[in-house]
């Protein structure tokens, strides 16, 4: 066999490179979405290597719905030192504070939809014409159907059904005035794909993703960690579990499952021999068949 | 699992509407263990709300609302999967609306492409117009898998009879590599296990015909091409004079010492440096994303092209291109369009309609000279400035280009440079 191929990891790699290096070129004022969470953390450290020995030259932005880890925010700080990137925070209190938004009602209330709004004024005015997130074409049935380069209309609309065809290489990221583009360089990975990444190349991630002892309650099918956001139901108790997490988002809806993972290595074990996607412990999912798919049409991530 | 030195394999999947495509891929995700058990849960409820028999594999390919309402697909969706050989991206496109657009768009990055014939009909015209797809934009390897084998009680013959009859009408096409295997995708027949139907089968199933394709001499090693994305310029402490050339390697392959030229300007100079995302390197190749210096400062940006001294593209103005109409408004012959051709971009004029292919006869139609969607034609493109072009037979990168119409900023058509 010719030695001149890539393995699949570093074609996936260079893949992503590329898809950063074209944002860079294509657009005047592009942010990388940061969640804290693992796949915009691997998002980050490939545009690190794509514009190396030039730090990246674009800030992260958080969306903040002010029901997060405490972990998730210290890793963001502790990120942003590190490369010496600016930081544009959106908060949804500050929507709900303003009357952007009302905050939802009943028990399984959550702000993660809460997110759309926040995110589409940040970006509005930040004047931010290109998002770069960590979504994946394997996460999610809605997913699948997205482009590298994902326009949205004026209002932050993606149309799945009037997707900008996209062959070979050529992507077409031309917008009028107050639209965006949303880009996904790692489309093509997979949850094992990012696993197997951030342990080749020893990434840091939050330790919420390790296995460690945590109070949480029993509630769809998972382990949702106690926090000041958090009322009991009839029913619910209180118990301390060596857990993790394989997703992060609001600590309200994220579930953790129960793990001795406690290290990288064991990570990549216990993920590859997983039953259930990584979105299965995520309450926003199992609202119905399309959730995703209707929140991604308003504007979601 | 660990990561190896296992390839990425990416292949298309055409068929119509009911040759099983979707069971066929639903079969290669369950068979290979892809499928989640949330996943199957949810199929599991959906296939016995619709009151089918067992679980109906097709529905793992289902994906926005409209498409499990109306049962059929609209768009392009990738699916994965991985096998202890290599790791697999599924462009699933649809069979009916919309399929030229759809199927050129999985084409243009695939290795491989499937087509179903459904073992009943034999070879239909639509399995002429998917053949002539794959051979246009020159996938290197053809998979027909003959389905619904059950259906003809697994008859060698019927299965003689299909392959014959592709064989016939295949020799026009460019194909250089086309397999046959005859399968049952509902009931798993040749798919990852060898059928115990077809015992008259001597060839290997499909998931192993995909997992052992040879893929790696498919690039193109001689012409090296580096279409230049962007320039690096740190200006921080220890890199003030930094200038690096960011890119992704197109074909050829890369060496510091290597003499280069820049194109359109032909400044000439060497590579100093080759870094690629561990570092520096002593060769780079494609699809390589790797940053290059040179020892000399010459003036080089996005849409230039660093190539070989001894061995140029040539700089052309008028092109011959096979162009994919994918828009809803038809071509417009001598309005301006913006062409995108690696980085580069000009403006461009459709000078001439040449001939449309009749995608029924897959003949040369030289009256009707109407572009809509869906059309595939030939055409004479000039531009304001030269492209530094190949081929597309013999490069895939720098022989391709886009149309994007200036009025929408809509990709409008697909070209392969004849």
């Amino acid at each position: 066999m010719s030695k001149y191929y890539l393995n699949y990891i570093d074609e996936l790699e260079s893949e992503a490179i590329f898809v950063l290096r074209e944002v860079w070129a294509q657009f005047q004022n592009p942010v990388i979405l940061f969640s804290g969470g693992k796949d915009s953390i691997v998002v980050t450290h490939l545009a690190k290597k794509a514009f190396f020995p030039a730090k990246i030259p674009f800030p992260l932005m958080h969306v903040d719905t002010g029901h997060n880890f405490p972990e998730t925010i210290q890793f963001r700080n502790e990120t942003l030192k590190k490369l010496g990137v600016d930081l544009i925070i959106g908060s949804v209190q500050e929507s709900i504070d303003q009357g952007r938004v009302a905050e939802e009602k009943g028990k399984s209330a959550t702000r993660n939809s809460l997110q759309i709004t926040t995110l589409l004024d940040t970006i509005e005015e930040h004047k931010v014409d290109c998002a770069i997130g960590g979504g994946r074409r394997d996460e999610e049935k809605a997913r699948a159907k997205e482009r590298f380069f994902s326009h949205r209309d004026d209002f932050g609309q993606w149309d799945p059904k009037n997707q900008r065809p996209e062959l070979w290489n050529l992507f077409n990221g031309k917008y009028f005035e107050g639209e965006h583009f949303r880009v996904f360089p790692i489309s093509n990975w997979t949850e094992m794909d990012v696993w197997n990444y951030i342990k080749r190349e020893n990434i840091a991630i939050p330790s919420l993703y390790f296995a460690h002892e945590r109070e949480v309650v029993w509630r769809s099918d998972s382990w949702i960690p106690n926090s000041e956001f958090l009322t009991l139901e009839d029913g619910e108790k209180i118990v301390t579990k060596k857990v993790r997490f394989r997703t992060l988002g609001d600590i309200t809806i994220t579930g953790g499952i129960e793990s001795d993972a406690d290290t990288l290595e064991k990570i990549v074990e216990e993920v590859s021999g997983m039953r259930q996607t990584e979105r299965g412990n995520r309450t926003d999912d199992k609202r119905s068949e399309s959730a995703m798919e209707d929140r991604k049409r308003q504007g979601y991530f | 699992m660990e990561i190896n030195n296992n390839q990425l394999l990416r292949f298309t999947t055409a068929g119509s509407v009911d040759d099983g495509k979707s069971t066929l891929i639903g079969r290669l995700l369950y068979d290979s263990k892809s499928i989640f058990d949330d996943q199957l849960e949810a199929i599991e409820s959906t296939s016995q709300r619709k009151g089918h028999d067992g679980v109906d594999l097709a529905l793992f390919t289902d994906g926005l609302r409209d498409e499990r309402e109306q049962g059929i697909t609209i768009d392009v969706a990738y699916r994965y999967f991985t096998t202890p050989k290599r790791k697999f991206i599924i462009a699933d496109t649809p069979g009916h609306i919309q399929y030229t657009r759809n199927m050129v768009t999985g084409a243009s990055t695939a290795n491989a492409a499937i087509i179903l014939i459904d073992a009943r009909h034999g070879v239909i015209e639509q399995t002429k117009r998917h053949s002539f797809i794959a051979s246009l934009l020159q996938i290197p390897h053809l998979v027909i898998c003959i389905n619904k084998m059950d259906l003809v009680d697994f008859k060698e013959e019927i299965y003689d009879n299909i392959v014959k009859q592709f064989q016939d009408f295949s020799s026009k096409l460019l194909v250089k590599d086309v397999r046959f295997i005859p399968i049952s995708a509902l009931l798993g027949d040749n798919v990852v296990n060898k059928s115990e139907n077809m015992t008259w089968y001597n060839g290997a199933p499909l998931l192993h015909t995909l997992e052992t394709i040879h893929i790696s001499s498919d690039f193109n090693s001689v012409d090296a091409r580096f279409p230049v994305q962007t320039v690096l310029r740190p200006q921080r402490e220890g890199f003030i004079d930094y200038r690096g050339y960011a890119g992704r390697i197109e074909s050829g392959i890369f060496r510091p010492g290597d003499e280069v030229t820049a194109l359109p300007s032909g400044f000439t100079s060497k590579i100093k440096t080759v870094e690629g995302p561990k570092g520096e390197l002593d060769e780079a190749y494609a699809p390589m994303s790797i940053s290059i210096t040179l020892e000399d400062d010459i003036d080089v940006g996005r849409g230039d092209m660093i190539v070989r001294s001894n061995n140029k593209p040539k700089p052309v103005q008028d092109l011959e291109v096979m162009l994919c109409w994918m828009n809803n408004s038809p071509a417009q012959p001598r309005a301006k369009y913006t062409i995108r051709h690696t980085t580069n971009e000009q403006t461009a004029m459709i000078k001439e309609i040449m001939y449309k292919i009749d995608i029924e006869t897959l003949g040369r139609n030289f009256e009707d000279k109407e572009i809509a969607m869906n059309d595939i034609c030939k055409v004479r493109i000039r531009t304001t400035k030269p492209l530094m072009i190949d081929s597309y037979r013999e490069n895939r990168s720098t022989g391709t280009l886009i149309l994007i119409d200036e009025n929408t900023n809509e990709t409008v058509a697909a070209g392969m440079i004849v």
